[in-house]
């Protein structure tokens, strides 16, 4: 019955540092149950992590986790990929380290199709510096930097992920707690780039200022808005207005880059 | 047996030193005047099953190599100006997190893009101060070829020794110039690496220092599940803001470096004995000043040559020493005055000091050093 | 009669107030700035409660 989460979780580590209401704690959720579907090996398995709330998430789990500099997640993680291929490599972070910031390591990990799992928490905002808009921020919104709604156009990054190149991209929301794990264990199985968005919910930094009066009323906005890819198809444009597609939006198979360059390897050991 | 000797040009010689090192990770982004640092490595790991990974930018370069060393590897990158200024942030994580890595300078001239293609002296303040926070920082300054081979080896032993980032700044002149080179045998020069914890992965502290000042490094994948973090931390790794813990750490970074100065520093003097005049001289400088003693002494002035090879921690006991024994010390760099500040302050008003620089895109002829050396007499 | 214990973590629990709203049979209550397992018979075992927790803390345990 109950999830045992504990053996996980670094003793002492708990309560969490995010706020009340915060989607992030059922992301870590669902990436502990995941990884323990995929039966990893903890003491083989590298967390990474930018700056911000999100990429607070490695330093509660056991496992060897890496807590690097904002934005640069993905950058750490290929030097741990590359220098160990036989790890398993997650990555995670939030919206604004992943694609403003870190953005470039972000398209490139993403073209190189290194095997890694990269678990987005899109949140819409910059929390942990108090709410200023990212590039995920809806145009229109309030935030702390756009006191007259937001002039920025949105960065969709699921559809980034896979202009840039990774193999599997997927999307569900943090009132999604089963596809969570679902996902992210479909992640880390694909040899390859993937990258799981999570749509989460930042209560205290973007709901308060957004017409949201409760944590509750943005996961039931998350919770009503999320349309399944394969329902999409049969929508129309009009019904697809405001709404976000959810589950696994692209896979395909593609040489993985430790493995062509291991590949190098025999080449110039003249195999 | 005969040693193997080659003609190489600078930037090879350091490629050859890496691997001689141990090095089997290389991230980098292309730079001039650095690129055959990364050419020559780009086709000599992959032999040894080493990994050599081209990143997107300078930062994910520095980045990839923080995370390869935490796996065990020996990692390196290489780099000229721009990309060091780039780098900064993340050779401060390097620094707090106690990660080794080799970061290699290929100096040239000017603030931003400058002259790509012109030999510099102007990042060495950078090397010191260049990340932001107190920190301690080590920097080697080779100038010549077979130098600039045994100082990326010693660059390598020293980042993993103290568990820290190292730099090695040599200026675009060495870097491109080709010499004579004798590759050492191997077990010929000390090779050290990284000291690997003894206790057990429920008793391991990755910051415990309870043993000495640098703490022992467990790889990533090798059974110990630990916290790496840019945070002020404590010594189990996991950030804390509690005021003797964030002091505690913060000095035994530092003084990891200041209480080992010893150990860490290397230079050269030349005719210092009887000198009345010392030039302070550091890498393809520190040639042409060598000339100018030489000629100099032919004229029957007591001059000498100073050349510190690590240049941080600054020679700060020898220096001193030396400004009371001379008349004055002319400092040359190309650069429009750096270091000699930290000459100007170990001197202690002792003795004159004085700059020579040149940040034209030429180097500092001898005669130029000449002639100050006659003016300040 | 249902067999679940519903087990709240008092010291995680900041009191969002998820699992109350998203309780298919009611079974939960804020209790000021906690919440209060008030309707344990009615717990039906669909485990949204301890899923959406951010917290990890309300556990459903079978009784």
């Amino acid at each position: 019955m109950a999830y045992d989460y504990d053996k996980s979780i670094r003793p002492g580590k708990l309560p969490h540092i995010w706020c009340p209401g915060c989607g992030h704690g059922i992301v870590m959720k669902g990436l502990i149950r995941a990884m323990d579907t995929c039966g990893l090996d903890r003491k083989n398995t590298a967390i990474v992590s930018g700056i911000g709330c999100a990429s607070r998430l490695p330093g509660y789990l056991d496992a060897c986790t890496l807590h690097t500099a904002h934005g640069r997640a993905a950058a750490f993680a290929t030097g741990v990929k590359m220098a160990k291929p036989e790890m398993t490599v997650i990555c995670c972070g939030g919206d604004g380290d992943g694609t403003a910031i870190g953005g470039n390591h972000f398209i490139h990990a993403c073209r190189r199709n290194i095997d890694m799992t990269y678990v987005i928490m899109n949140n819409f905002i910059y929390g942990m510096t108090g709410g200023q808009f990212s590039p995920c921020t809806p145009t229109g919104a309030k935030a702390s930097t756009t006191p007259y709604g937001n002039p920025d156009p949105v960065f969709d990054i699921s559809k980034l992920a896979i202009g840039a190149g990774a193999t599997f991209v997927a999307r569900t929301t943090a009132a999604h707690p089963r596809e969570i794990d679902k996902l992210i264990t479909m992640g880390i199985k694909h040899k390859g780039m993937a990258i799981i968005e999570v749509l989460d919910d930042c209560p205290t930094t973007y709901g308060r200022r957004n017409k949201f009066r409760s944590v509750v009323d943005m996961m039931k906005h998350l919770k009503a808005n999320a349309v399944p890819a394969v329902a999409a198809s049969k929508m129309t444009a009009e019904q697809l207005a405001g709404k976000f597609l959810t589950g696994v939006l692209f896979q395909e198979e593609r040489p993985e880059y430790t493995a062509q360059y291991a590949e190098v390897i025999k080449k110039a050991q003249g195999a | 047996m005969a040693k193997k000797v080659a003609l190489l040009q600078g930037n090879q010689a350091c490629a050859a030193g890496a691997v001689y090192a141990g090095c089997t990770f290389f991230a980098g982004y292309p730079i001039t005047p650095s690129t055959e640092v990364a050419e020559e490595l780009s086709n000599d790991l992959p032999k040894i099953g080493g990994k050599f990974i081209q990143m997107e930018d300078e930062i994910a370069a520095m980045a990839a190599v923080i995370g390869a060393s935490l796996t065990g590897s020996k990692s390196i990158t290489a780099t000229s100006g721009p990309g060091v200024s780039l780098k900064q942030e993340l050779i401060g994580y390097a620094c707090i997190a106690e990660v080794p890595c080799v970061i290699i300078n290929v100096m040239r001239g000017g603030p931003s893009t400058g002259m790509p293609t012109g030999p510099g002296q102007s990042d060495v303040m950078q090397a010191m101060w260049g990340t932001h926070g107190d920190h301690a920082a080590i920097a080697l300054v080779p100038s010549t070829v077979q130098e600039i081979f045994t100082e990326t080896v010693r660059a390598f032993n020293l980042a993993e020794k103290y568990r820290m980032p190292v730099q090695v700044l040599f200026d675009e002149i060495v870097g491109h110039m080709r010499e004579r080179i004798v590759f050492p045998e191997p077990g010929e020069l000390e090779v050290i690496n990284r000291t690997a914890p003894t206790v057990s992965p429920a008793e391991y502290k990755p910051y415990d220092a309870t043993k000495g000042q640098v703490p022992p490094l467990a790889s990533f994948g090798s059974g110990y599940k630990f916290h790496v973090t840019g945070l002020n931390k404590a010594a189990d790794g996991f950030p804390t803001t509690k005021a003797e813990y964030v002091d505690a750490e913060e000095r035994r970074q530092v003084n990891k470096v200041m209480d080992n100065v010893a150990d860490i520093e290397s230079n050269e003097e030349y005719l210092t004995e009887d000198a009345e005049v010392l030039i302070w001289s550091y890498g393809s400088t520190a040639r042409s000043a060598r000339y100018a003693v030489n000629e100099l002494r032919k004229q029957g002035i007591k001059v000498g040559l100073f050349r510190p090879v690590t240049l941080w921690p600054f020679p700060e006991k020898r220096t001193s020493e030396l400004a009371k024994q001379c008349k004055a010390i002319v400092v040359a760099e190309m650069n429009l005055g750096q270091m000699v500040y930290e000459v100007e302050r170990a001197a202690k008003g002792n003795c004159v000091v004085v700059h020579e620089g040149r940040v034209d895109g030429e180097p500092i002829n001898p005669g130029q050093i000449a002639a100050k050396v006659k003016e300040v007499m | 009669m249902s067999s679940a214990r519903l087990e709240v973590i008092e010291r995680y629990c900041k009191g969002c107030s998820i699992c109350v709203e998203f309780c298919p049979k009611n079974v939960l209550e804020m209790d000021v700035f906690l919440v209060k397992v008030a309707r344990p018979e009615d717990c039906i075992k669909c485990m949204q409660c301890e899923l959406l927790c951010p917290d990890f803390a309300i556990k459903v345990h079978d009784a």
